[in-house]
């Protein structure tokens, strides 16, 4: 997927400005925030599991090349062959060859943020493969020709009436209003796409490198679809997802829906080992399984390698004040809110996004919540400062930084240069007390008025009282 | 150097400790585990409740096309469907039922298949795909019934594993762990039953 970071700060004030959006992410905010907070309660011993889920993604991620070897050979030992891709443009590449290879014309895809990532779709329709997204929130988007503005909830941005407006156009049925009816016809539709194509995409919420299988996580059942009807199967995703055993597997899915959607547990959980034996009676006589890495291996050992503990919740999104207001398309790239401030500058390069890291209050919610502990607000900070180092900054920001530290390490040139300013500033601010404009600092000043000091500085009031 | 080689290349990990790592599989530790149900049958039943399945109980599993023919009979439902080959000795015709024992195929309404174990913790059944056990049948119809074995009810999803692990040499190719009917919130995440697979799960509890 083309990234459009860049356009930031263009987009907010779009986005904050689009009502619809707003009554839509309103609406995650309830749904979302309060089904997570009914059901995490339900873990007994919450804050152990989630030490023991970061202690899981952490001993993969400290030996995971290890571990990625043991998968390629338990899922090779069972007839899966398994696929190692360096960019997205390799594995798109790959699974365009797997296509070619198996006389493929069309594909089912259940929903994967890996192939978002690699843009997969458009790269198997220029090779003139036909490719039907079947995650209902997915299909929605392929019609509209939009992209997801949730890893979870894909088309959170999208309102009934607009789903009926498109279905109705796509479709050419009569328009339906009701949310269970408009399901219905999208079932019915792609019913006929599930048991006519050729090749099934899933994504892999898991590796687990004990059985050498693909675990899926989904609620509507397709995901199923894609990975039993079609003769060949290819599961795409991050070399991170792989977990060493069954129970490390059970301890994240303990997790995963309830900080999600709020879930105890998603309506299925399948785990897919290897192609179609002789006496199955169906399933995929090809299994292919492709392992991204673009850009994640160079994350380990360093200090953002706990990033890469992400299992893709959505729940930093879900509980950020910042995400709530614009929604996912603002921050222009597939992964949207904490974790996509951090992923995009990470995946896509730093200068290629540089307003996402500082698209954050630092409030700390995202931290509270992410089920694998990942310090969102510390890496977020981090990448602050290596922006500083690379000179990304705007130069006036950098100067008036510069200034402001220099201050703040000679106590008297701070004491007077504040006593100066407080005084000054009383001035300007006049009879209101309140400043319209402040130098360096219009981003605040535009939208609010800065209340105007009272003429003294703390340490001249604290002096007077002590 | 191929992908594969410049990948585990950039991978710069301490030399692993093969032993521990190897020690971690074999014994497969747990994580922190829900506290003891006293009575599974019960926890698995109120779960399952709550996940919008349908719930019943018969004396013994010959019994069980009789409560499935008035399910359906009660809900205008066909009385005609599918069933897992290893389901096709019961009684179908008796109770008035017209079930072929095959893989599902997509005009199929109703699809009945037993569970490999079910999970009280979540109120999930585990069902395991085979030559006599096809995965289909709980995906493609429209009501889904499963017979499930209360003595085949276990505490957790690791149960389940260790479940699997002594009755099965490897993981068949699907393992599928199903709760309630398939459902989806896409739209303006209110939740609207019946997805992309069945609209309805009646659970047949049968020893
Ligand atoms: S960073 Fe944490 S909260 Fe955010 S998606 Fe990843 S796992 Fe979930």
């Amino acid at each position: 997927m083309q990234n459009a970071s860049l356009d930031f700060k263009r987009q907010v004030t779009v986005k904050l400005a689009d009502e619809k959006l707003q009554q839509a992410l309103s609406r995650l905010q309830s749904r979302f925030v309060e089904g997570r907070s009914a059901v995490i309660s339900e873990i007994h011993d919450l804050q152990e599991t989630r030490d023991a889920a970061t202690r899981i993604r952490d001993r993969v991620l400290n030996n995971l090349g290890h571990w990625l070897l043991h998968f390629e050979e338990q899922a090779t030992k069972r007839g899966a062959v398994v696929h190692w891709a360096e960019t997205a443009e390799d594995a798109n590449r790959i699974v365009v060859e797997i296509a070619k290879q198996h006389d493929v014309k069309t594909a089912a895809k259940s929903k994967s943020m890996v192939s978002e990532e690699c843009g997969l779709n458009d790269a198997l329709e220029n090779a003139g493969v036909k490719v039907v997204e079947t995650d209902l929130g997915e299909y929605i988007l392929q019609q509209a020709h939009e992209a997801p503005s949730h890893i979870v909830a894909p088309v959170v941005h999208k309102n009934k009436e607009e789903i009926s407006d498109l279905f109705a156009n796509v479709h050419g049925l009569p328009r339906k209003t009701g949310i269970a009816e408009l399901c219905r016809e999208a079932r019915e539709v792609l019913r006929p796409a599930f048991l006519n194509a050729d090749m099934g995409i899933s994504g892999a919420n898991f590796l687990i490198a004990e059985t050498g299988s693909a675990l899926i996580v989904t609620n509507e059942g397709n995901g199923r679809l894609v990975t039993t009807l079609p003769r060949v199967h290819v599961a795409i995703t991050g070399i991170e997802k792989v977990v060493p055993t069954l129970e490390d597997a059970s301890t994240l899915l303990r997790l995963l829906p309830r900080s999600a959607t709020g879930q105890s547990i998603t309506n299925y959980v399948s785990m897919l080992t290897g192609k179609k034996k002789e006496t199955d009676p169906e399933g995929p006589d090809h299994f292919h399984i492709v392992l991204l890495d673009n850009g994640r291996s160079s994350l380990l050992g360093t200090p953002m390698q706990e990033m890469l503990r992400c299992i893709r919740c959505g729940a930093c999104m879900n509980h950020c004040p910042v995400y709530q207001n614009i929604g996912g398309h603002a921050y222009g790239w597939v992964y949207p809110g904490p974790m996509g401030s951090i992923l995009t500058p990470l995946l896509d390069g730093i200068e290629k996004a540089p307003d996402l890291p500082n698209a954050s209050t630092l409030c700390g919610a995202c931290a509270v919540v992410c089920p694998v502990k990942i310090p969102l607000p510390d890496l977020l900070r981090k990448l602050r400062e290596k922006q500083l180092a690379l000179g990304l900054r705007p130069r006036q920001e950098t100067a008036l930084l510069g200034i402001w530290s220099w201050l703040a390490l000679h106590p008297r040139a701070y004491a007077l240069a504040t006593r100066i300013a407080v005084r000054a500033m009383k001035v300007v601010g006049g009879k209101e007390g309140l400043l319209h404009r402040l130098p360096g600092a219009s981003g605040w000043t535009d939208g609010r008025d800065f209340p105007a000091p009272e003429g003294k500085t703390f340490r001249e009031m604290y002096r007077e009282r002590s | 150097m191929n992908a594969r080689e410049k990948i585990l290349a950039r991978i710069s990990e301490a030399k692993p400790d093969k032993a521990a790592l190897s020690h971690h599989l074999e014994n497969h530790p747990r994580g922190p585990q829900p506290m003891d149900f006293d009575d599974l049958k019960k926890r698995f039943a109120e779960r399952a409740l709550k996940l919008s399945s349908d719930l019943v109980e018969a004396d013994q599993l010959n019994l069980a096309p009789g409560l499935i023919a008035n399910y359906l009979q009660q809900r205008t439902l066909p009385m005609k469907g599918v069933c897992w080959p290893a389901l096709n000795h019961l009684p179908w015709l008796d109770s008035g039922l017209d079930i072929e024992a095959r893989p599902a195929w997509n005009e199929d309404m109703v699809g009945i298949t037993g569970t490999f174990c079910a999970i009280a913790e979540t109120g999930t059944l585990l069902l395991l795909g085979g030559e006599k056990t096809p995965a289909s049948v709980s995906l493609l119809p429209e009501t889904h019934v499963a017979i499930v074995d209360p003595k085949r009810i276990v505490a957790t999803m690791e149960d389940a594993w260790d479940l699997l692990r002594r009755e099965c040499r490897e993981p068949p190719r699907t393992v599928n762990f199903i709760s309630g009917p398939s459902r989806t919130a896409d739209i303006e995440q209110t939740v609207t039953l019946g997805a992309h697979g069945p609209y309805r799960v009646l659970l047949v509890l049968a020893p």
